[in-house]
């Protein structure tokens, strides 16, 4: 059994196929085919959530996407869990478990419900007047208790084990919807020529067609046909048909995302599907048939579970075969409601009353209700509901008050009228355009190529709209190149209009009523609260819309916006139109994160970058560090060795006997050219035309400001050729600036750059045997200090293949740094660390790199820089050619405040107690007792322990520092305050005589 | 994403291969050295930063790698048109052309 209220004979689905689900824990069954929904429903359970701020009992409002109460935690196991998943969109799947929202401990007893109770509280715009005062509060007491109450649902705790996917997709025509417009539209497209992608949100084609069971097209029931037109669709090979896929974004160009829901409805889905996809589509031409949605009618108490939309009762009868009550009670405004009622009645529920608050009917409703048997009370309102977690009576009274009667019900099914859905339409960035005739926004003028079809653009009759749908088709297939002309013609016939009914509150719920009649049921925003929201001063709509939050819950205002604008414009006394209509933004329905983020995750959220010694590094036992997207080997420890053992290690061995150290990873730009040394005298401080062949040096890059941007050592190969290297995490900047330069300003220099950071693997050499251990292995090049003093770069032979030798040090010890074409990498590496080893060399990582650089006092750039540093205040002044005419900066370095006494200037600091170290970004001050806020006067860029010194060194930007040498100045910290002295920057070697070894 | 045209390639590719690159027509002074600082202001820190019509520099960074200029709606986010870098800047009987072409 699949349910007390399913009913035989009706719907689509196959009673012999069942399927067994949780819903709070109870086993529920139900049919293959119903949405958690329909089978919730089928088996008597309308409680299915309650509401965000009241914690009111709720019940399904809808059948489809503007669903805003029924919403669900879906659950495959702990990792796989999602909440606020529709019930109305996600099919039932076998040992699916379902949780309600928003309740504690129980949905049926919920302890939140007291916010009911309590509702004059919590009027519109309560959390930005309720919460002001005290101060204190906020913090301690207000923010907790509301961050504990507010987010709907419970997040997963594990990482989503399900794998997501992505791909492009190029069309001449995307329709978005497969109704029977968006079916007519595509197969006459498709029959002209075009390529064409369908989607649809719904497991199966058809739209309104579910449910409108009297529409026939071709004498063919209209589902039957959707069914039957989609299946030829799909086997053309010039169209897509996307089911379960939501178009939710509409972006520039006609570039519309959709997310394909592939898994969501398997029991045991096969572990190689996506559980969703996303469609990036680039359309030349879109079709817009996302027909209308229904709206429900605003009167008090319209929030019981049983009450829901027409159009919704309508579908899950007809096609899921499930009686939304035995005693049905109707409340229209719209002639839609009516089909409802009469095909309740012809499968024997029995409908109470037609409750129309008009007072004509369309042409032969009431001859048909007569004929069925049906009650129709016209000029009469439903003004009250009963029931506490079921409706169980709705209060009736003639318009205007009087004659109030109770009838008992289990369920009520209301219809204001057809809201056209203009969602995409406005995602486009086309303007809605008021229709007074029929009360209705519909697309005004279009920003994109694109055409609104059917229901959402106000056509009417049906034939009218399979018509403009297949004109639409061919239109747009001919526009886009398309020869044939498919002539399509489909006979249609039955359904009803979308036009007629109300927007706004309901007789009995009007502005001098202070009853609860819902306009947002899920944010819980009530008539009352708008016209609050006006009498407050919000005059225009979207104030009204952030000051109640109508319309900002997840179904962003589906059912709720125009009832909402309609209470604020009457409120106002105003047209609707003058009050305003919210745009839509994406996403149409929430998407997850997984969709988005689909194929981007784990290792391919982010390039790792490895360099060619990365596997020697590894099996050597080093721990990584990551620097831009490199991996770094960071330190090499030993048996027993912790950080600072290891790098202590590490840094004594370099200057005693020698280390080996991985560099490649410095980004490398090759500079060629007839004109290559006059670039690099636009790009660099230096002057580089005195540079011979075979030297390198040590050169700086501004910005036009005048501020650090970059450095690095450049050799010069040759007279027309630079090997110019680059900060790390700096290369591909340093290229696109040098690009800039080149391409914009100096165009008539003949000069070519190439990246070659990857193509080089470089091996860094260092220390008082860094000759004795690269000696043998080299060749062709003399490595004596006389043919190959400091600050050469050489070219020959390594282990037999090419190596670029430079004579070049980031220690301050003798050293080189050996360049081979990187697939020689590891082999050379290898080869060097044979020699190196029984020297009593070590491998040292970068944080030994760091310390023994800042024991030389030389900057690294983003750390003792951060863009507001000039070579002067780094104290590299010696670095500017003096002579130059220009170069990139030479006006920036002239500004006022670029020459001022008191700029921030690097110094070291060394702390009075040479075991206690600095902590990078400490701020500096003169006067540690001076009252809080204190007068900072610069901070603390780089701090070691240095082995090497016996004590610990900083670096520090302070203002005026290079005049405060020797003085005292204070370093303030949560739990002391730590005295340093100011000191020039180089701790280690002051003479700087090693590197010549 | 916007699909860019790259005058150079006489392409149209999808906005992730650009970079935008600041504003357009701003030209480097020949003797920058000798420029007040009311001039080296205007030409470094002062931008126009328009509603409607922008002339942009991009790059196309990850295909032939040129710089090129812009003319981009910044109210519609629209590309009027694109063209080489040192080219003028194109005029309104231009403009109103091309942006009647791509709104057809
Ligand atoms: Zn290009």
């Amino acid at each position: 059994m699949s349910g007390a209220n399913r009913i035989a004979g009706a719907g689509r689905l196959t009673p012999a196929k069942t399927v067994r689900f949780t819903f709070d824990g109870e086993i529920y069954t139900a049919l293959e085919g119903d949405t958690l929904a329909s089978a919730l429903v089928a088996n008597g359970v309308h409680l299915m959530g309650r509401s965000f701020k009241y914690h009111r009992a709720r019940g399904v409002l809808g059948a489809g996407a503007e669903e805003p109460n029924a919403l669900m935690g879906i659950e495959r196991d702990r990792a796989r869990r999602q909440p606020n998943v529709r019930a109305t969109v996600q099919e039932v799947f076998e040992g699916m478990k379902a949780t309600s929202q928003n309740r504690w401990p129980s949905l049926a007893f919920d302890i939140g419900a007291v916010n009911n109770l309590m509702s004059p509280f919590f009027a519109a715009g309560f959390y930005y007047k309720t919460f002001m005062w005290p101060k204190a509060a906020w913090q301690k007491l207000y923010e907790p208790i509301i961050r504990g109450a507010a987010g709907l649902g419970v997040s997963p705790d594990e990482a989503d084990t399900d794998h997501y996917a992505s791909r492009y997709v190029h069309c001449d025509v995307l329709v978005i919807g497969g109704g029977v417009c968006g079916l007519s539209a595509a197969l006459a497209a498709a029959k002209s020529g075009a390529s064409v992608v369908i989607c649809d949100e719904q497991a199966q084609m058809g739209g309104a067609l579910a449910y409108e069971n009297g529409v026939t097209l071709y004498d063919e029931a209209g589902f039957d046909w959707a069914g039957k037109t989609a299946a030829e669709l799909a086997g053309m090979d010039n169209v897509r048909v996307l089911t379960r896929t939501t178009a939710f974004g509409y972006y520039v160009q006609n570039f519309v995302a959709l997310s394909e829901r592939v898994t969501d409805h398997l029991a045991e889905p096969d572990a190689d599907l996506p559980r969703e996809r996303l469609w990036q589509v680039r359309a030349k031409r879109v079709i817009i048939a996302t027909g209308a949605i229904e709206r429900h009618m605003v009167f008090a108490n319209n929030d019981r579970p049983g009450i829901m939309l027409s159009s919704a009762a309508r579908t899950f009868l007809n096609h899921y075969g499930v009686a939304v009550g035995t005693k049905v009670g109707v409340y229209t405004a719209n002639d839609s409601a009516y089909e409802t009622a009469f095909d309740l009645k012809r499968v024997g529920v029995s409908v109470e009353a037609i409750v129309d608050c008009r007072d004509n009917p369309g042409e032969g409703k009431l001859s048909t209700a007569a004929d069925l048997g049906i009650t129709v009370k016209t000029g009469h309102s439903v003004t009250n509901t009963k029931g506490a977690r079921r409706i169980t009576a709705m209060v009736v009274e003639r318009n205007g008050g009087g004659g109030a009667k109770t009838i008992a019900v289990d369920a009520l099914i209301m219809s204001a009228g057809w809201t056209p859905s203009v969602h995409m339409f406005s995602q486009s960035r086309g303007k809605v355009a008021w229709d007074a005739d029929t009360q209705r926004f519909l697309p005004g003028d279009y920003a994109q190529d694109c055409v609104s079809i059917g229901a959402c653009n106000g056509t009417e009759d049906l034939q009218a709209s399979v018509d403009e749908a297949i004109a639409a088709g061919e239109f747009a297939a001919k526009a886009v190149g398309g020869k044939r002309a498919a002539n399509l013609k489909i006979a249609a016939s039955g359904g009803g209009g979308w036009s007629g009914g109300v927007a706004g509150s309901a007789d009995g719920a009007g502005p001098d009523t202070t009853v609860k009649a819902f306009v947002d049921f899920q944010n819980d925003v009530t008539a009352k609260d708008i016209r609050l929201a006006v009498r407050e001063g919000m005059h225009s709509i979207e104030h009204v819309k952030r000051f109640t939050t109508n319309g900002m819950a997840s179904d962003q205002g589906k059912t709720s916006n125009i009832h909402g604008l309609a209470i604020a414009a009457d409120a106002l006394s105003r047209e609707m139109p003058a009050v305003g209509l919210t745009t839509f933004r994406p996403p149409y329905t929430p998407v997850t994160f997984g969709s988005i983020v689909n194929h981007g995750r784990g290792q391919l959220f982010d390039p790792t970058r490895k360099t060619p010694m990365h596997g020697w590094a590894e099996e050597h036992g080093a721990v990584f560090e990551d620097v831009s997207q490199w991996k770094r080997a960071w330190y090499f420890p030993r048996i027993g060795e912790d950080m600072h053992a290891a790098v202590n290690r590490e840094c004594k061995t370099v200057r005693e006997a020698a280390g080996v150290f991985d560099a490649s990873t410095l980004g490398k730009i090759e500079v060629v050219g007839p004109d290559a040394a006059a670039f690099l005298d636009l790009m660099y401080t230096n002057g580089w035309g005195k540079l011979k062949p075979g030297r390198c040096k040590y050169g700086i890059m501004l910005r036009e400001d005048g501020f650090i941007y970059d450095d690095g050592v450049v050799a010069r190969i040759a007279e027309d050729r630079f090997h110019v290297t680059t900060t790390t995490g700096g290369a591909p900047r340093v290229l696109h600036h040098m690009e800039d330069y080149l391409q914009t300003e100096f165009p008539h220099l003949d000069v070519w750059l190439t990246s070659t950071s990857e193509q080089w693997a470089v091996i860094a050499v260092q220390g008082p045997k860094a000759r004795e251990i690269i000696e043998p292995l080299v060749e062709d090049i003399d490595l004596s200090n006389e043919a190959m003093p400091h600050m050469s770069a050489l070219e020959g032979k390594i282990c037999g293949v090419p190596t670029r030798l430079f004579r070049v040090s980031f220690t301050g010890e003798a050293g080189y740094e050996v360049n081979v074409p990187a697939d020689f990498g590891r082999a050379v590496w290898e080869a060097i660390w044979e020699r190196a080893e029984p020297l009593g060399a070590c491998a040292y990582g970068t944080e030994t790199m760091h310390v023994l650089r800042a024991e030389k006092g030389f900057i690294i750039v983003g750390q003792d820089t951060d863009g507001t540093v000039t070579p002067q205040d780094a104290g590299l002044s010696w670095a500017i050619a003096k002579s130059k005419p220009d170069y990139v900066g030479i006006r920036g370095l002239m500004r006022p405040d670029l020459v001022a006494d008191d700029r921030k200037q690097l110094v070291g600091l060394k702390t009075k107690d040479a075991n206690t170290v600095l902590e990078e970004g400490a701020q500096v001050v003169a006067d540690p007792n001076q009252p809080i806020p204190m007068k900072m006067l610069g901070h603390v860029t780089s701090s070691y322990w240095s082995e090497n010194c016996g004590r610990s060194i900083a670096m520090a930007l302070v203002a005026g520092g290079r005049a405060k040498m020797g003085e005292t100045l204070y370093v303030p910290m949560p739990d002391r305050t730590i005295e340093v002295e100011v000191t020039g920057t180089v701790f280690f070697d002051e003479k700087g005589e090693r590197v010549n070894g | 994403m916007l699909l860019i045209h790259c005058p150079y390639c006489d392409e149209e590719r999808p906005e992730l291969e650009f970079r935008h690159a600041g504003e357009a027509h701003i030209e480097r002074p020949t003797d920058i050295k000798s420029i007040s600082d009311e001039e080296f202001m205007k030409f470094f820190f002062l931008r126009d930063n328009p509603k409607g019509v922008a002339y942009e520099r991009w790059r196309h960074m990850h295909g032939c790698g040129r710089f090129f200029n812009a003319v981009r709606d910044t109210v519609s986010d629209k590309f009027v048109m694109t063209y080489e870098a040192g080219k003028p800047r194109p005029d309104g009987d231009e403009l109103r052309a091309k942006s009647k072409e791509t709104n057809q």
